[in-house]
């Protein structure tokens, strides 16, 4: 698939990951595994209430305890006003609200809302001073949908709130913006159609479920700094928001990154961090703060809950003649849902002249939102791709060759503004044509869906630093944490420029003030965005080498080339300088040999994917089973191909979830009836098949190995893919998910009338 | 607050450590006993992290009261390889890229070696089943279950 082939030695190889040996061993320190002496724990007090104002709170008693040593209340805390707002990398953040979420102030605006923290000497006593605290409540009505939320005269979260995006004040709203995509002549368009077809979906609060619940250690000191210790996506990000929400100034703050054990972007934000810093400021001793499961399930994540409304017409040839979407997505207690993103990639794959594609951002009584792996285009992508399925349906046209017909490509204009550069999707819809798996018969009661999505990638801050050892070896130091891989392709690239083995090179991830600024491991940007730093750093050192080399032999720089990790003279009139000799006299030709470099990443690589499901349904009980699945990706290039395999296996599993099962169930007092892994069930090893994986790679001319970026949007296609082999097996179109049993029973039954 | 005195066998050498009242295995091993590679993702059973074996049965950790290993023997991840040499369950999941954020890993490791000490020769099926007690939420469970298939080959080859 790829127009040229370079030869590398190392990138498209596969490596064993450099961080490996300590994480089948145990030895690997995530969030939760640090002890310091004198450590104290602490527990965070919740709200039981979806929505209430907050009349009192004394801690008097708990105070009085045995071994408790610390408690804060959100008065603690200075007060933050809106303008105080920046694009923290995955969206941008106001501080007024992200200090509100780490701890209420005046009211709760969701039922697991921080109110108080405890430091005791033990857990016992903590969750004793927990009990202790007296909390009176005044509640308050609340909404936990879109539909509640935007109703009229529905309770109203914020009084304050403005809705952006229109012209005339709404007056008191839960709609925090709305988002706006127009081209072309929408009515014009649909009358061009020979086929209409609008349906509504409805989607789930749905958890990113990491199996690493959030941990920190701080230990404040009496000079006012603190040291913390979590696991996250960013720690730079956890030292700018804590300081923020403290009040303080970022250098008053060293994050050390912890091994993280997964994020999906449930690790984009601070939760504990500010809570454990000000409770060991209190204490004067070190404080760890752990969460329960239930606690991550109550009060981190998930993403939205949304409805959406999609209607496209296409001409007889299948050519897309007009499309409109209605999208309203819960932010939770705060504004900021995704359904930015899921505008603008709702229909993006394709080229549509007349369009009309809306979007609001709506406030409830839950937990607030958190990006979760391509924020708010999977559930956009399972109304707009379930619709085009039914188009392709009813004209009789392959639902690839639908999709074909209307494909974007280098050079056609994207609804939501910019013109595509070289893309890959074309290349993807190829690929599963191609596969053998397209053309497998199919048995009774089972069926196969094909289903495809966009997701931009990002682009961002990074910064790396490669140090030679005096024995000719390297440190590659970056700051972006390593959730599935990153140090090994950080180790392949970097071998590829020094032009030494993998193994001489040792990947770190360093702390906040060991390494440059770096923005969060997210929007799929640790191989691209980090990448380009560590090669620049490298080409940096390739130039030091090389002008030890020069200073040895006495010539002129340019007479020496780098090739295979040597320095090698132009004229072979000197004998070639291996890295190690290089390092080794390096004090004779001007110390260390160490370079960093810092991009602000331009040029990122969009990412398309299409993928293939087989079901097979049980009319009786309604269980649908996953029989084989396919997904083709453009990852620009593969760096290191079994990591790329991975994310693409990985979001295709959590879109299988978030197809069939996974789904926030609320009772009547707006509490969580399911904050457990057993309620909340996630796919299991038993509930799929293989995940087979094409890696198309058209490269990225941007990368200096043509990366894209492969974290997410593996999870835009899924649940598409499910119904539409649900709707080829039983002839049902399922528009709500999850698509659970009960659910597929009652269509079928709905058939029988 | 009074305190258990437990002996018991970790990965082949005796341990004794004081357990506190209600303090789960988990807790236990995590707290006093320093071995960090036992996980905890949910302490209610559900998610695997924390699986050990004990005297011969694959259990959660964080359900069982830690004075009830009293006497017994238990294995965690730690005691997977011996001395430099990894487990070929260890050596495969590197191999297999069987792990993304490794959470999971020690209890996957766990749970795929007390499949293989009493089936050397699962099928696929019997694998994703042995270990659908355990969680995973990056990797789709596709190179974990190839991984445990290879590390059984490898192990019926040598013995």
């Amino acid at each position: 698939m790829t127009t040229t082939q370079p030869e590398y030695k190392w990138v498209g190889t596969r490596p064993v990951r450099h961080d490996g040996l300590d994480k089948v061993t145990g030895r690997a320190r995530y969030g939760a595994d640090l002890a310091l002496p004198g450590m104290l724990v602490g527990v965070v007090v919740r709200s039981p209430h979806p929505h209430a104002n907050i009349v009192s709170i004394d801690t008097s008693r708990a105070e009085l305890i045995d071994g408790v040593k610390a408690i804060v209340v959100g008065a603690d805390f200075p007060v933050i006003g809106h303008d105080d707002s920046a694009d923290a990398g995955e969206g941008v953040v106001d501080y007024r609200d992200l200090s509100r979420n780490v701890i209420a102030r005046d009211k709760v605006l969701y039922e697991g809302h921080p109110v108080a923290a405890i430091a005791a000497t033990s857990s016992t006593a903590a969750r004793m001073a927990a009990e202790a605290i007296e909390i009176q409540y005044e509640t308050l009505p609340y909404v936990l949908t879109v539909d509640e939320a935007m109703a009229e005269n529905a309770p109203i979260l914020h009084d304050d709130l403005i809705t952006k995006g229109v012209s005339t004040s709404m007056g008191e709203t839960n709609i925090a913006s709305r988002e706006l995509h127009e081209g072309g002549d929408l009515d014009a368009g649909f009358a061009q159609a020979d086929v209409v077809v609008e349906r509504e979906f409805t989607t789930k609060a749905v958890h990113q479920g990491y199996i690493e619940p959030h941990a920190v250690v701080a230990d404040t000191g009496e000079d006012g700094r603190s040291v913390v210790w979590c696991s996250s996506q960013g720690h730079f990000l956890v030292r700018t928001q804590t300081a923020k929400v403290l009040g303080w100034e970022p250098s008053q703050i060293k994050v050390i990154p912890a091994e993280i054990g997964g994020g999906f972007g449930g690790k984009t934000t601070i939760y504990l961090e500010p809570l454990a810093v000000m409770l060991s400021a209190k204490a004067g001793r070190p404080v760890k703060l752990v969460m329960s499961r239930d606690e991550v399930f109550r009060a981190s994540g998930p993403t939205s809950a949304t409805r959406i409304r999609v209607k496209i017409g296409a001409d007889k040839d299948g050519k897309i003649t007009a499309a409109q979407a209605w999208l309203a997505y819960t932010a939770g207690a705060f504004k900021g849902s995704p359904v930015g993103p899921g505008c603008d990639c709702i229909l993006t794959p394709y080229v549509i002249e007349n369009f009309l594609i809306e979007g609001y951002d709506v406030v409830t009584n839950t937990a607030k939102v958190t990006a979760y792996r391509a924020p708010g285009a999977p559930m956009a992508a399972f109304a707009s791709e379930t619709v085009l399925d039914e188009i392709a349906d009813e004209l009789g046209i392959d639902p690839i060759d639908l999709r074909l017909r209307n494909a974007v490509k280098e050079g056609a204009r994207a609804v939501y503004g910019p013109k595509f550069r070289r893309v890959g999707f074309i290349e993807t819809l190829e690929a599963i044509k191609d596969h053998p798996h397209y053309k497998t018969p199919l048995g009774p009661n089972q069926g196969r869906g094909i289903a495809s999505g966009f997701w931009f990638n990002g682009g961002l801050e990074s910064s790396a630093t490669v140090n030679i050892n005096e024995d000719g070896t390297a440190v590659v130091v970056t700051g972006s944490p390593d959730i599935g891989g990153s140090r090994a392709a950080m180790a392949q690239m970097a071998a590829e420029e020094l032009g030494i083995d993998v193994y001489r090179i040792r990947p770190v991830v360093a702390d906040t003030e060991s390494v440059g600024f770096t923005d969060v491991t997210g929007g799929s940007r640790v191989t691209f965005a980090t990448g380009m730093a560590v090669v620049e750093a490298c080409r940096k050192v390739v130039g030091l080498l090389s002008e030890r080399a020069a200073k040895v032999w006495g010539v002129d720089q340019s007479e020496v080339e780098w090739v295979d990790g040597q320095a090698q003279h132009v004229l072979g009139a000197h004998s070639p300088l291996t890295i190690e000799e290089i390092a080794d006299g390096a004090a004779d030709t001007g110390g260390p040999v160490t370079a960093s470099a810092a991009v602000n990443a331009r040029g990122v690589g969009m990412a398309f994917s299409t993928q293939l499901c087989d079901v097979e349904v049980d009319t009786e009980t309604g269980a649908v089973k996953i029989l084989r699945y396919t997904t083709a990706q453009d990852a620009g290039r593969a760096i290191h191909p079994s990591y790329v395999e991975g994310q693409m296996q990985g979001g295709v599993a959590q879109g299988i979830g978030w197809a069939l099962n996974e789904e926030y169930i609320y009772n009547n007092d707006g509490v969580m009836e399911n904050p457990g892994f057993l309620d909340y069930r996630i796919p299991v090893a038993s509930d799929l098949p293989m995940i087979d994986t094409v890696i198309v790679e058209v490269p990225n001319p941007n990368h200096p190995y043509g990366v894209r970026g492969v974290g997410e949007v593996g999870i835009v296609p899924p649940m598409a893919a499910v119904a539409n082999a649900i709707s080829d097996a039983t002839g049902k179109r399922i528009t709500d998910l999850p698509m659970s049993p009960t659910r597929i029973v009652k269509a079928l039954m709905d058939n029988e009338d | 607050m009074s305190r258990t005195h437990v002996t018991c066998t970790i990965n082949g050498d005796e341990v004794e450590f004081l357990a506190f009242d209600g303090q789960t295995l988990l807790d236990a091993l995590r707290d006093e006993v320093q071995l960090i590679g036992v996980k905890e993702g949910c302490s209610t059973g559900d998610c695997g992290a924390c699986s050990v074996i004990l005297d011969d049965m694959l259990t959660c950790s964080c359900l069982v009261f830690a004075p009830e290993v009293e006497g017994r023997s238990l294995t965690t991840v730690e005691g997977l390889a011996e001395g430099d040499q990894l487990h070929p369950l260890q050596q495969s999941f590197l191999e297999g890229a069987a792990l993304q954020c490794g959470i999971c890993t020690p209890g996957f490791l766990v749970a795929a070696k007390s499949l293989l000490d009493k089936n050397p020769d699962p099928t696929e099926e019997e694998v994703r089943y042995a270990v659908a007690g355990n969680l995973c939420r990056c990797t789709g469970y596709d190179k974990i279950v190839r991984s445990i298939l290879s590390a059984a080959a490898d192990i019926r080859e040598t013995m």
